[in-house]
């Protein structure tokens, strides 16, 4: 209907009804972009998590320890020709490391912000959901990167650990990084959903790690472990993880020390690539913003 | 706004047929004992919860269906339950900030907040007050154009509490509309330009604080003193029996009171008359 001037409301009654519905139509519109929000979440995580003292000693500092305790302790004895046990518990321990940062952390991690409300909280804002997930993926990528670095200097100065030498051994380090990595974050995310609360969280996700390192051969030699631990632990990602970082830094003559006397890529591949689309299905399943108290 | 609005839980009939029409610029305050369906009620209007039945539309959009857009232009006042993440104040100011098309100068929300001192301060360092000043910050960061705070000075002192209802009413000059949920009476009165009453699930009434559930209407209480102990009668009609009474005693009144009931008189019998109701 046009508006004569005569019959113009009270002085600033419709101008500010207007510039309200102006300043909605605007809002609509000018959305922060989506890729910019995800670059302030990743910044935020990662900034948050290296203030988080106690996590950084926890996450980087245990395994550091452990490797150095378990190298020296059974150390320094050939394992096979031409392979220190040092260098088979530095293998092991990166793909340890690696589920560390991205399993026990993010699982620890995103259970303490949905019972403590942040997750509900964000849900009410004009966040993405995938900006969230696009922080996390940048925050588990630069510990993962870090942690597994500092192992590989702590194998390399202590356990004379040799870096890949080929080419083909570094894009084996690689697709088992990457797959390893993504398997395990999408798993810490579905058991985010497990603990009742953010005091439980702590031992409901470490517990059972602590378990999986013992029968996957991270903290044991995997042929000192029993063959029906061998056999649930190759239920689980741990287990490729090690088995492929092993084939990465270790000479071929140490195929022979591992149960299946071989490398077992093909399959590795394989159960890391079921526990990726399993976890997806998982986490899209069960992933919520609020806690159920 | 919203209308027959239904949620049942099993076992539990939570929402049991409200009706709202809250007003651009008003403030609106939910008041009701704990489990009469307050929260429930704030939440299916703010899109964390789903209805059973019902049609609810909140600045013209379903919740049900929240976009970004949508969420925008509302802005949500939540306690976190323990200390957030490892930022600062204007940290975790900024990082919402960014969300929203056209937000706040994050100083400026801090200061409105009175937090400017704890501006570079952890947040796990902060005072339960001063935590809840976040909180405020953290939802009206955006200019939303509705607000909504479930109950928001619970664990203030008084004069947070005074600093806060201040708050509030610059918003409200800013034509924010404004939803409230509260267990206190005094700042339902003090806030609410309109009250409702949830009770087991339904509204049992609805008014201005100064006229709800028949306040201004109700039967006022005339009490004095006579020679043997204090008499009180209930009136419609105070006036007039003051002036008999004056009549009765040739002029001054010995202990003459005349009260009005108070909000919270009548709140408490608006709640047991639901509660009778219920069990029936």
């Amino acid at each position: 209907m046009p508006q004569s001037t005569e019959a113009a409301p009270p002085a600033h009654a419709l101008p500010v009804a207007g510039q309200a519905a102006a300043e909605a139509s605007a809002a609509a519109v000018a959305l922060p972009a989506r890729w910019r929000l995800a670059v302030g979440c990743g910044g935020v995580e990662v900034k948050s998590f290296f203030r988080d003292k106690m996590a950084v000693a926890f996450i980087f500092g245990l395994p550091s320890i452990l490797l150095v305790l378990l190298g020296s302790i059974f150390g320094g004895q050939a394992a096979a020709r031409g392979v220190t046990v040092g260098q088979l518990f530095t293998a092991g321990m990166i793909a340890g490391g690696i589920m560390s940062t991205s399993f026990q952390y993010l699982a620890i991690g995103v259970a303490t912000e949905r019972e403590s409300g942040m997750l509900k909280r964000l849900s009410g804002t004009p966040m993405p959901p995938a900006a969230y997930f696009a922080g996390k993926i940048v925050q588990v990528l630069v510990c993962t990167v870090s942690e597994t670095v500092l192992l590989m200097a702590v194998g390399m100065l202590f356990y004379h650990l040799h870096l890949p030498t080929s080419l083909g051994r570094w894009w084996t380090f690689a697709w088992v990084f990457v797959l390893g990595t993504a398997a395990c974050s999408l798993l810490g995310i579905a058991v985010s959903s497990v603990p009742r609360s953010a005091a439980s969280a702590t031992p409901v996700v470490t517990l059972p790690f602590l378990v999986l390192q013992f029968i996957s051969g991270v903290y044991v030699p995997p042929n000192n472990v029993p063959g029906w631990m061998r056999d649930i632990a190759s239920f689980f990602p741990l287990k490729w993880m090690a088995q492929g970082m092993r084939s990465a830094f270790l000479p071929n003559q140490a195929a022979a020390l591992e149960p299946a006397r071989s490398w077992e890529h093909g399959r590795t591949a394989l159960v890391l690539a079921i526990w990726i689309a399993g976890g997806l299905v998982l986490c899209a399943k069960t992933f919520r913003w609020q806690s159920r108290r | 706004m919203v209308s027959d609005l239904g949620k049942s839980y099993p076992g539990v009939t939570a929402v049991d047929g409200i009706d709202l029409d809250i007003g651009h610029g008003e403030v609106f305050a939910l008041l009701g004992p704990n489990g009469a369906g307050k929260t429930t009620t704030v939440e299916i209007l703010e899109g964390f919860r789903h209805r059973d039945r019902g049609t609810v539309a909140v600045l013209g959009h379903d919740p049900a269906r929240a976009s970004r857009a949508w969420r925008a232009r509302i802005g949500i006042v939540l306690q976190l339950a323990s200390a957030g993440p490892e930022l600062t104040v204007r940290e975790m100011v900024r990082h919402f900030a960014a969300f929203y098309p056209r937000p706040r100068p994050p100083d400026e929300v801090i200061e409105l907040v009175g937090l400017t001192a704890k501006a570079g301060s952890q947040i796990s360092k902060l005072s339960g007050g001063q935590a809840r000043r976040l909180d405020v910050a953290l939802g009206i960061v955006g200019r939303p154009e509705l607000l909504f705070l479930d109950e928001p000075t619970t664990g203030f002192d008084p004069e947070a509490r005074r600093q806060f209802w201040e708050l509030i009413a610059e918003l409200r000059q800013d034509g924010v509309t404004i939803v409230l949920t509260t267990h206190y009476l005094d700042e339902a009165e003090a806030l609410a330009d309109r009250i409702a009453v949830i009770a087991a699930g339904r509204i049992v009434a609805e008014g201005e604080p100064g006229s709800l559930g028949g306040r201004a209407t109700a039967a006022a209480r005339v009490s004095w003193e006579p020679e043997a102990g204090r008499r009180t009668v209930a009136t419609a009609t105070p006036t007039q029996l003051v002036a008999e009474l004056s009549r009765e005693f040739g002029g001054e009144i010995p202990g003459l009171t005349v009260t009005r009931p108070t909000l919270e008189d009548i709140y408490l019998e608006l709640i047991s008359e639901a509660g009778h109701a219920a069990e029936h």
